[in-house]
């Protein structure tokens, strides 16, 4: 049977250009997203007949990074958009994003969604998770491999603190990844043209039947400030003429700061 | 959730360093409030132990085991505990564990959630405010917790550790129904004894480009072993497969804050440091004395390291008389 795979993507600024700073600079999918399409692209080969679609929340900006998807084979994207949508967090943006994750399956149904285990802004790692909780799905974070796939149940692999970890999830589910998991295609000419011209739908608050108290102002948390880490003073230069003398006079220090 | 609450408690996996740091960061927090700290375990395997971290009360759940168990059982089985104890915060690990489970609770919970908090204390309403480290490293959020329960999990290495003291949490044992998942472990690996875990070591030694290939690590590991330090890489080490990608260390790796991060032929572009730069003292061992490892370090050694790095560990063995 082949399966409906969907990829979250977030529209995120590359960390080497002002990511504090985000106003007006171009966005492309937050870099982990990137291995959570690879995958579902993988995922359509092993299975075939499967279909991939992805989806994303953010600003109206957030169309480009969808639009980069599509031109690698994912087949439709829809943006989840509205000025309402402002001022979440995390868990709100999982409510949201499985009020779509619902409505995407009841003309579909959708078995597995693979989203990255956390975006280059936020790093909260809460989306994949809470999105499943907000479906009732069982979920899996921090996947680097998908071991097994079958009509009903997928196994994947994950690294924990301790050790390797092997479970077995039943459709659906939601997996976060891991960079390990593969190795991200390049788009194709052609796919770049084709995503060019492709109609990505935009879903707002009413076309979501969203529910006002679990989304936008009303997120349990709210980020009160930010303020940009000051650069790390530089220390000191170790001395010496050979690599003994400067073993020697490092070695010294480290003992003084108690850390040999 | 609740209009009363009241309240600390860390709910952990396993005894591990990262639940002494949990009880560090309860403790505190009770304190700032004159209010109780509780700890939740899945069994009593270590409750003795666990005991002793200055909890003033141990919950150990009863019924099948959660150890082990996926994220989706943990959830259904910790949520009528949770709001029958209707605490002001939930703290746990920031590691697979309770970076997974956290975010389950807060949707079962209608809670809120700081991941990976970095500093933690309640406003005068007894709101939970929290820091946290955002894009890539380069700047910290304050978060504030609107609702009870807070939640919140903690960044390893960013809490003092609980000791084990005199004083005796009371044991009290809390039935969890059987949970239902639809998930299960198939199995579990343990990595290989020896190596210590990057997450939660104290000390990290790290190569980069510069150790020119895998055999580059083995005086690394050399060093890291005399230092009693984890083994860290640079992006560029992993992909080119001298080194397994859980040494990562990075935007797209770990996250760690040290005692003490010794870079060895690692440049420093911003992705590693988001990864890195937090940590208490930095040593770049580089050729490069521009570059920006070496700019930033606490300590920046210029040269080759296929000198550098097994003086270094002659220096040790000789200060150590052996
Ligand atoms: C989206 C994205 C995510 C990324 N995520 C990460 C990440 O998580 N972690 C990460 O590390 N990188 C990450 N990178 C890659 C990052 O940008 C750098 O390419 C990488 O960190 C460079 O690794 P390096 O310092 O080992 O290599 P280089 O930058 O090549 O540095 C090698 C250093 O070794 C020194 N050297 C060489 N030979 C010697 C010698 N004999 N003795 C002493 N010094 C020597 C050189 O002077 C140089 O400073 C990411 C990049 C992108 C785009």
């Amino acid at each position: 049977m082949p399966l409906n795979l969907l990829v979250c993507v977030k529209g995120t600024v590359s960390s080497t250009s002002g990511a504090l700073r985000p106003e007006g600079q171009p966005l492309s999918p937050s870099p982990l997203d990137e291995y959570a399409v690879e995958e579902a692209l993988r995922l359509k080969e092993r299975v075939p007949g499967s279909k991939t679609a992805a989806l994303s929340l953010g600003t109206p900006a957030s169309e480009e990074p969808l639009r980069s998807v599509l031109s690698l084979g994912v087949e439709s994207a829809v943006l989840l958009c509205d000025e309402a949508f402002a001022g979440g967090d995390p868990v709100s943006s999982a409510y949201l994003l499985s009020l779509a994750v619902r409505k995407l399956s009841a003309a579909a149904p959708v078995q597995l969604v693979l989203c990255g285990k956390k975006t280059n802004d936020g790093e909260s790692g809460q989306v994949g998770p809470a999105l499943a909780a907000w479906l009732g799905w069982p979920s899996a974070c921090a996947v680097r491999k998908v071991v097994e796939v079958s009509e009903t149940s997928l196994t994947v692999e994950r690294a924990l603190e301790g050790g390797v970890e092997t479970l077995a999830l039943s459709f659906p589910a939601v997996l976060t990844l891991t960079k390990e998991i593969n190795e991200p295609r390049l788009p194709s000419l052609k796919g770049k043209m084709a995503a060019r011209k492709a109609q990505i739908p935009r879903w707002g608050a009413s076309d979501l039947g969203a529910d006002a108290a679990l989304y936008g102002k009303s997120a349990a948390t709210s980020v009160v400030k930010t303020a940009p880490v000051p650069p790390r003073a530089g220390g000191v230069s170790i001395p010496g003429n050979t690599p003994e003398e400067k073993a020697r006079a490092l070695a010294e220090k480290l003992k003084e700061m108690k850390l040999l | 959730m609740s209009a009363d609450p009241k309240g600390i408690l860390c709910v952990a996996d396993a005894l591990c360093p990262a639940t002494a740091e949990l009880l560090g960061a309860g403790r505190a927090l009770a304190d700032s409030r004159g209010e109780p700290l509780a700890l939740l375990l899945a069994d009593g395997a270590e409750a003795e132990a666990a005991a002793a971290l200055g909890a003033d009360r141990l919950l150990l759940l009863e019924g099948p085991s959660l150890a082990g168990a996926p994220e989706d059982a943990w959830e259904a089985a910790l949520k009528p505990v949770l709001e029958a104890e209707s605490p002001r915060a939930v703290l746990l690990p920031g590691t697979v564990f309770g970076r997974s489970l956290a975010p389950r609770l807060a949707v079962a919970l209608r809670a809120g959630l700081v991941s990976d908090a970095l500093t933690l204390r309640f406003d005068p309403e007894g709101r939970l405010l929290a820091e946290r480290s955002i894009c890539s490293g380069n700047a910290v959020a304050e978060i504030l917790v609107g609702r009870w329960p807070a939640l919140a999990t903690l960044r390893p290495m960013a809490f003092p550790r609980a000791v084990p003291g005199q004083k005796k949490a009371e044991i009290l044992r809390r039935s969890a129904p059987a949970a239902v998942s639809k998930a299960r472990v198939l199995s579990f690996v343990p990595e290989a004894a020896a190596e210590i875990e990057l997450g939660g070591a104290d000390k990290v030694v790290s190569g980069g480009r510069g150790l020119g290939g895998p055999e580059g690590f083995a005086p690394l590991r050399e060093l890291a072993a005399l230092l009693g330090a984890a083994v860290g890489a640079s992006r560029t080490a992993v992909d080119a497969g001298w080194i397994p990608y859980r040494h990562q260390v990075g935007l797209t790796g770990r996250s760690i804050r040290p005692r003490l991060y010794v870079a060895c032929g690692i440049s420093g572009q911003i992705q590693h440091l988001a990864g890195m730069r937090s940590s208490e003292v930095i040593v770049g061992i580089n050729q490069d004395p521009d570059c920006p490892m070496m700019k930033l370090a606490t300590f920046s050694v210029q040269g080759d390291l296929v000198k550098l790095v097994p003086a270094l560990s002659a220096e040790i063995r000789r200060l150590r008389g052996a």
